[in-house]
């Protein structure tokens, strides 16, 4: 019966490939995009963080982290943990509520959905009525008090969700013992916050946005104090006593109000304008924290002079007559402060601030002098400049690894040294199995080294090329630290820089070689750099060489940007990679191919007019090759000439014109506004559907051409010691593709070790292949006598690779962007080929050889190539009979940046951007899987007063 | 199937005036008739005519005269043969085009007399044409018996970069016939064919026709720019598959009759057919692809694939040529490469016919 099975539909093969490959995304790294919303429990030390896209995800110690998304794919306003519980319910901007727990289950914590509930009116209400403001869940953990815009509180049942109708809080009975002169004169409004007293769980504090507020007593369901402030209000504090709370507002001051039992309408302590006397931008969230020497912490978000400091995103921390203003790179979210919860404790002790800002995470040491910043393991921001490329080196040999943390340390000395005081969970996943590096090009001319080895992608050090170049802006500019008054006293926080002085110095391709440390960079303006890791700083002269691609060829003209100016004389490098060379291609058009041999010393580099070899041990060029078709004109005009950089002077005007923007988007009210620009949305999207409907989109079914444009861009580059002019020797080579489908194979001869300085390196053009299907190569690969590809320069040298088979017979792969050929060497003819574009009407987009190996056996790894299409999904491709293995949606075939940024490994895994500060990593294989696992224990919940005695601030003595 | 045929009349016209006929008669085994190129060394020798270019034409079962120029034309003769198979053969420059094509016999006249004595037909001089093969196919309707009336399967040759395909796709869509009934589908479409481009040339394809199949594989669910990937990529040898938007020229087959226009096909197309096509195809597409090897020694030259040895996956044109360091100075030398290829290797890969086309001069292949 076997032949009645369709060929290829082995048993046995199908087996293995269940045990060779599987399709998970594993965890999202980097900083989410668009945050809305931040919560903490002090009690399981965790930090949730909500999106606008309605995911919300759970952080504590590194490598503990949960996600979950709301179905709805709405805004997340506010996330509230409930009193000790491993539950947290989220507010939405459809006026849902949701409860999230963290439940074990098979030996680690899961956050999933358990209820959601939207808070429903009488019938014929106006939907403000039920339109939540404030969220407070009540320590005894069966309630939740529902702020709204109507000035009603609603109660309603844990977990349930059901509303308790007779415990509703109504505007009426609040009012009802207010001066008739006050409540005249303001209604109650919405209901702005909600505050539990931090010892008798019974009372609880409203603020109305008008500026009343008032103590209620649940027990006896009425109000015990009324506190007439007259600004509007927007948040309130208490002390931890209970015997004060304090209260901002909108005109960026703050009051302090006495708690007594004799005074039952109490006069405020103290009122501030802390940044006056000119008008203020609200305070819209205070701390008041006490400390052992007496002096309380005070700290709020805003408050700044309206007219000079209004655009800042500012926290200040008041600390006797220590105050700071930390002026954030992007608006603040939300904020928390990190005190002792110790029920015991007598003081709030404050160790260190929280600030979730739209772009970034910051966190201040406040036990510090100077309240430095603490270094975060995880959340980082990917986009500080924004990414360009990236490169992953799997399997980092220790001591280079070393080194690199070593350098990066020294980066990092302005950083506090506080242990992570996020830090609660156990992260049960095992270590992860190699030391493994991803490497971003940034627009900004840097490069950063992560660590990619586990759940928490972690910065280890940073590179600038910038160094290198003169550019318009000094390197140490910075706006803050020159004309900066004194008052207020702002300091400059975060990473997030994203607007680059010169998009030139944007890096485009990376190559490290993890045996040598040898790093090549190359950029926008046709700059390749090689570096080599140096542990100490040094000064030095960069050598510079000039790579002329255009050759003989006349009457071009480059319309793109200049090449970068070049600092003359010794330039002092910090440790780390430092450069020696700079190969500039001319012209000078971005870098699009780059590869390093480290052992032979030689780096390739390709642009769109040809490409280039260059000997960086004797510090030559080799030879070029140029490639560019006499009638392509659209390759000599440069891809940035329509590009204007932004200037630092335009940082302040683009930053006034987003805050403004932002500021339009009113939290909440202005609902007849929201729904008249909706409907003009709505009637633009007909209008332009209708006019899709009269000029549809069409596509032209035309064969590619040699005169097409671009085809002379170099797609890739690769070195490989082969059979290339006849089965007895074997020599090095140089493989280049372009986007017309030629294949250009160049003969090197580089002298032994001994003469390697003597004598030049000469190459030799051996081969050219054109492809009839003139589709872009975008990748070439030779595979040696056992149809294994060879190995890394000097991976054999390191006794990490056998040495490749040069015996058998090579063979060379060519995959383009339709096709994957092989072809025999030395004479080439085609052996086989697999045609995806013509079969599927999809496109290679990446393509890498990985090794997977089998979850059932240690002794079973094979190599395959891992493919990723312009339609977003991945296809493993076997070697060397290209047999389609299995196929897997990966990204969305919209998302064109996040194929684009797409990057694999060596073992299977991969990246690709999710947003401009998030990768999303996945895994095709069963035995490399990094993802989170790790453990959130729960608390005894009943009634033992254990639970009281740890859990602290939210004291539970309903009872009492 | 061992049943012999006898074989062939030979005709050799030498010029208006002087004819000199010879016949031969020999046998073929019919179940593997084997190669045109074969058979045409065949007769070559059997004529002992070793080096002289000729025509080639058998009759057919209507009588026709039709030409044997490849290996279709020549298995069909072959598998038509009842039981002899009568071949004409004319030295090419003799040779009386005229004569071939439908009707040619039966008009009445002897296909003899057509050959051996051509003055007959002189009296008014007609314009002469050059053989199929001479031509090159620009398209074709294939599969004419396996597809429903309403669809048309049409077939473009591009050759170089002469003409372009010219047309261009859109989305649209169209009305289907489902057990729910009718449903408006999303669907490819022909939106503009370009003026002097090969699409218009042929006559065969019309703005608005809707497409189905690329190549065998169909279009539906696939977006827009899945399927003009698909075409460009099959762009040498396009097979695409409509429902011409206009249905009055549509083949009417024989068996069916005229009172079902075919509506109820749409539906019910035959899920076979893209296996069928995929299969015709496997022959097919290896013609549309000739890789060009440059090495560092040798001149540019056509080499003509040697005798195939129907292991060979992919014919390739090998251009030889020295290289003087990286300058582009040509010397000529002449060295010929053979496919080869392991015998393990072609288990593990896609089954593929083998090669068995002739190469032009510009590497393409031509396939009638």
């Amino acid at each position: 019966m076997r032949r009645f099975l369709r060929p290829g539909h082995d048993p046995v093969r199908e087996r293995l490939k269940r045990d060779l490959f599987q399709f998970n995304k594993t965890v999202e790294h980097g900083f989410p995009h668009q945050p809305s919303a931040l919560g903490y429990s002090p009690f399981l030390r965790l930090m949730a963080i909500g999106t606008r896209s309605g995911a919300i995800k759970l952080y504590g110690a590194p490598g503990v982290e949960f996600m979950g998304l709301h179905e709805e794919n709405n805004t997340v306003m506010q996330i509230h943990f409930i009193p000790d519980q491993c539950q947290l319910v989220t507010l939405l901007d459809d006026n849902s509520l949701h409860l999230w727990s963290l439940k074990q289950h098979s030996g680690a914590s899961e956050l999933r959905e358990e209820h959601r509930f939207t808070l429903k009116g009488p019938p014929g209400s106006p939907p403000s009525a039920t339109q939540v403001t404030a969220v407070l869940p009540h320590s005894s953990r069966e309630v939740l008090y529902l702020g709204t815009e109507s000035g009603n509180i609603f109660v309603v049942e844990l977990p349930s969700f059901r509303v308790l109708e007779d415990r509703t809080i109504t505007s009426e009975a609040v009012l009802q013992r207010v001066p008739e002169d006050y409540s005249n004169r303001r209604s109650c409004e919405l209901v702005e916050a909600l505050r539990e007293h931090p010892k008798n769980p019974d009372q609880i504090l409203i603020g109305y946005s008008r500026g009343l507020i008032v103590l209620w007593d649940l027990q006896n369901n009425k109000a015990t104090h009324h506190f007439l402030g007259s600004q509007q209000l927007e948040n309130l504090y208490w002390q931890r006593d209970g015997s004060k709370f304090i209260s901002c507002h909108y005109d960026g001051s703050y009051t302090q109000w006495p708690v007594s039992s004799d005074n039952r309408q109490p006069e405020p302590l103290e009122n501030l304008v802390p940044y006056g006397p000119f008008p203020c931008k609200a305070i819209s969230k205070i701390y008041w924290q006490t400390t052992k020497n007496g002096l309380p912490y005070i700290i709020f978000q805003g408050g700044m002079p309206r007219a000079s400091y209004g655009d800042r995103h500012s926290i200040s921390v008041v600390h006797g007559s220590q105050q700071t203003a930390f002026d954030f790179t992007s608006r603040v979210i939300d904020f928390f402060i990190i005190f002792s919860s110790e029920p015991t404790a007598e003081f709030d002790d404050p160790s260190a601030m929280v600030v979730l800002a739209e772009e970034e995470l910051v966190v201040i040491d406040l036990k510090t002098a100077g309240w430095p910043a603490v270094h975060p393991p995880y959340l980082a921001s990917l986009h500080c400049s924004a990414i360009t490329c990236s490169h992953h080196v799997s399997n980092i040999p220790l001591k280079l690894w070393e080194r690199i943390i070593s350098a990066g340390s020294k980066q990092n000395i302005h950083y506090s040294n506080m242990p992570w005081p996020i830090d609660g969970g156990t992260n049960v996943a095992p270590d992860p199995p190699q030391r493994d590096l991803l490497l971003t090009g940034h627009e900004d001319g840097t490069v950063r080294f992560w660590d990619a080895s586990g759940v928490c992608l972690h910065l280890l050090y940073k590179l600038s090329t910038v160094r290198v170049f003169l550019t318009d802006a000094d390197p140490n500019d910075n706006m803050n630290t020159l004309g900066e008054d004194e008052w207020p006293p702002l300091r400059k926080v975060g990473t997030f820089d994203p607007y680059s002085d010169d998009p030139r110095l944007g890096i485009q391709k990376i190559y490290l070689c993890k045996y040598s440390g040898y790093l090549a960079v190359a950029g926008t303006a046709g700059q390749v750099l090689v570096m080599e890791l140096n542990d100490e700083d040094a000064e030095h002269v960069v050598d510079h060489a000039e790579a002329d691609l255009l050759q003989d060829q006349e009457g071009y003209r480059w319309k793109g940007h200049e090449k970068l100016k070049t600092r003359d004389g010794p330039v002092r490098f910090e440790a780390g990679f430092q450069p020696f060379v700079l190969v500039q291609c001319q012209p000078p058009a971005v870098v699009t191919s780059l590869a390093l041999h480290s052992e032979w010393k030689l780096v390739a580099f390709g642009t769109s007019h040809g490409f280039g070899l260059f000997d960086h041990q004797q510090k030559r060029l080799v030879f070029v090759k140029c490639t560019l078709h006499p009638s392509d004109q659209l390759a000599l005009e440069g891809p940035l000439s329509r590009v204007k950089s932004l200037k630092k002077s335009l940082r302040q005007s683009f930053r006034r014109i987003r805050r403004s923007r932002v500021s339009s988007r009113k939290r909440r009210g202005g609902s007849g506004n929201a729904s008249e620009v909706q409907e003009a949305n709505a009637k633009f999207d007909q209008d332009t559907l209708q006019e899709m409907e009269l000029a549809p989109v069409q596509r032209k079914i035309e064969a590619r051409s040699a005169e097409d444009s671009f085809t002379g861009f170099v797609r890739t580059l690769y070195f490989a010691d082969t059979f290339l002019r006849d089965s007895s020797r074997h020599c090095p080579s140089l493989w280049a593709g372009t986007n017309g489908g030629t294949v250009y194979a160049f003969c090197l001869r580089v002298p032994p070790a001994e003469r390697r300085m003597d004598e030049p390196v000469r190459a030799e053009q051996a081969k050219e292949i054109q492809l009839m299907h003139r589709a872009p190569v975008v990748g070439i690969l030779v595979l040696d006598g056992r149809s294994t590809p060879l190995p890394e320069p000097l991976e054999v040298a390191h006794d990490l690779s056998k040495s490749p088979d040069m015996q058998g017979s090579h063979q060379l792969l060519v995959v383009s962007e339709e096709q994957f050929k092989v072809f025999t060497l030395p004479k080439v003819s085609s052996k086989l080929k697999l045609k995806l574009t013509a079969l599927e009407g999809c496109r290679v987009r990446k393509v890498t050889v990985a090794n997977f190996g089998s979850c059932k056996t240690d002794d079973y790894s094979e190599n395959d190539l891992a493919v990723l299409t312009n339609l977003g999904d991945i296809q493993i491709i076997s070697l060397p009979f290209l047999k389609l293995q299995i196929r897997y949606p990966c990204i969305r075939k919209e998302d064109v940046s996040g194929i684009a940024s797409c990057v694999f490994t060596k073992y299977g895994q991969g990246f690709y951007l999710i947003s401009p500060s998030e990768f999303e990593r996945f895994s095709l294989s069963t035995k490399w899987l990094v993802e989170p696992r790790c453990i959130v224990d729960m608390p005894e919940v009943t009634s033992n007063n254990h639970v009281h005695n740890k859990s602290g601030m939210e004291n539970t003595a309903r009872k009492s | 199937m061992n049943r012999p045929h006898r074989g062939a009349a030979g005709s050799r016209g030498l010029g208006t005036m002087e004819v000199k006929t010879e016949f031969r008669r020999f046998s073929l085994e019919r179940s593997k008739p084997g190669k045109f190129e074969e058979f045409y060394g065949l007769l070559q020798h059997v004529h002992k005519i070793p080096n002289v270019d000729v025509l080639v034409g058998y009759t057919d079962i209507h009588g026709d005269l039709l030409p044997i120029n490849n290996d279709d034309n020549y298995h069909k003769a072959v598998s038509t043969a009842n039981p002899l198979l009568r071949i004409f053969i004319q030295r090419k420059e003799d040779a009386d085009y005229s004569a071939f094509g439908t009707d040619t016999m039966t008009r009445k006249k002897n296909v003899l007399s057509n050959v051996l004595r051509p003055d007959n037909h002189k009296k008014k001089p007609h314009i002469v044409i050059s053989m199929p093969q001479d031509f090159r196919p620009v398209s074709s309707i294939i599969d004419v018996d396996i597809l429903p009336e309403t669809h048309r399967r049409v077939r473009l040759y591009k050759y170089g970069t002469d003409k372009p395909l010219g047309f261009y796709i859109r989305d649209g869509s169209s009305v289907r016939v489902t057990p729910h009934g009718l449903e408006k589908v999303p669907g490819i479409f022909i939106s503009r064919l370009v003026p002097g481009g090969l699409a218009q040339s042929t006559g065969l394809l019309a703005v608005n026709d809707e497409v189905l199949e690329v190549n065998g594989i169909e279009v539906s669910g696939k977006s827009l720019d899945q399927v003009t990937d698909m075409m460009i990529a099959n762009s040498r040898n396009l097979i695409i598959t409509v429902r011409p938007a206009n249905q009055r020229n549509n083949v009417v087959r024989n068996s069916r009759t005229s009172g079902s226009s075919g509506q109820s096909t749409e539906s019910s197309l035959p899920s076979s057919t893209p296996n069928i096509l995929a299969n015709f195809l496997q022959g097919e597409e290896e013609s549309d692809e000739e890789d060009i090897i440059i090495e560092d020694s040798g001149e540019p030259q056509q080499i003509p694939k040697a005798a195939p040895t129907s292991e060979s996956l992919e014919s390739l044109t090998q251009i030889e040529l020295l290289h003087e360091s990286t300058q582009n100075g040509f010397l000529p030398s002449s060295e010929m490469n053979l496919n080869h290829s392991a015998g393990s290797i072609s288990m593990e890969c896609e089954v593929q016919d083998p090669d068995h086309k002739s190469l032009e001069e510009d590497g393409t292949i031509i396939t009638l």
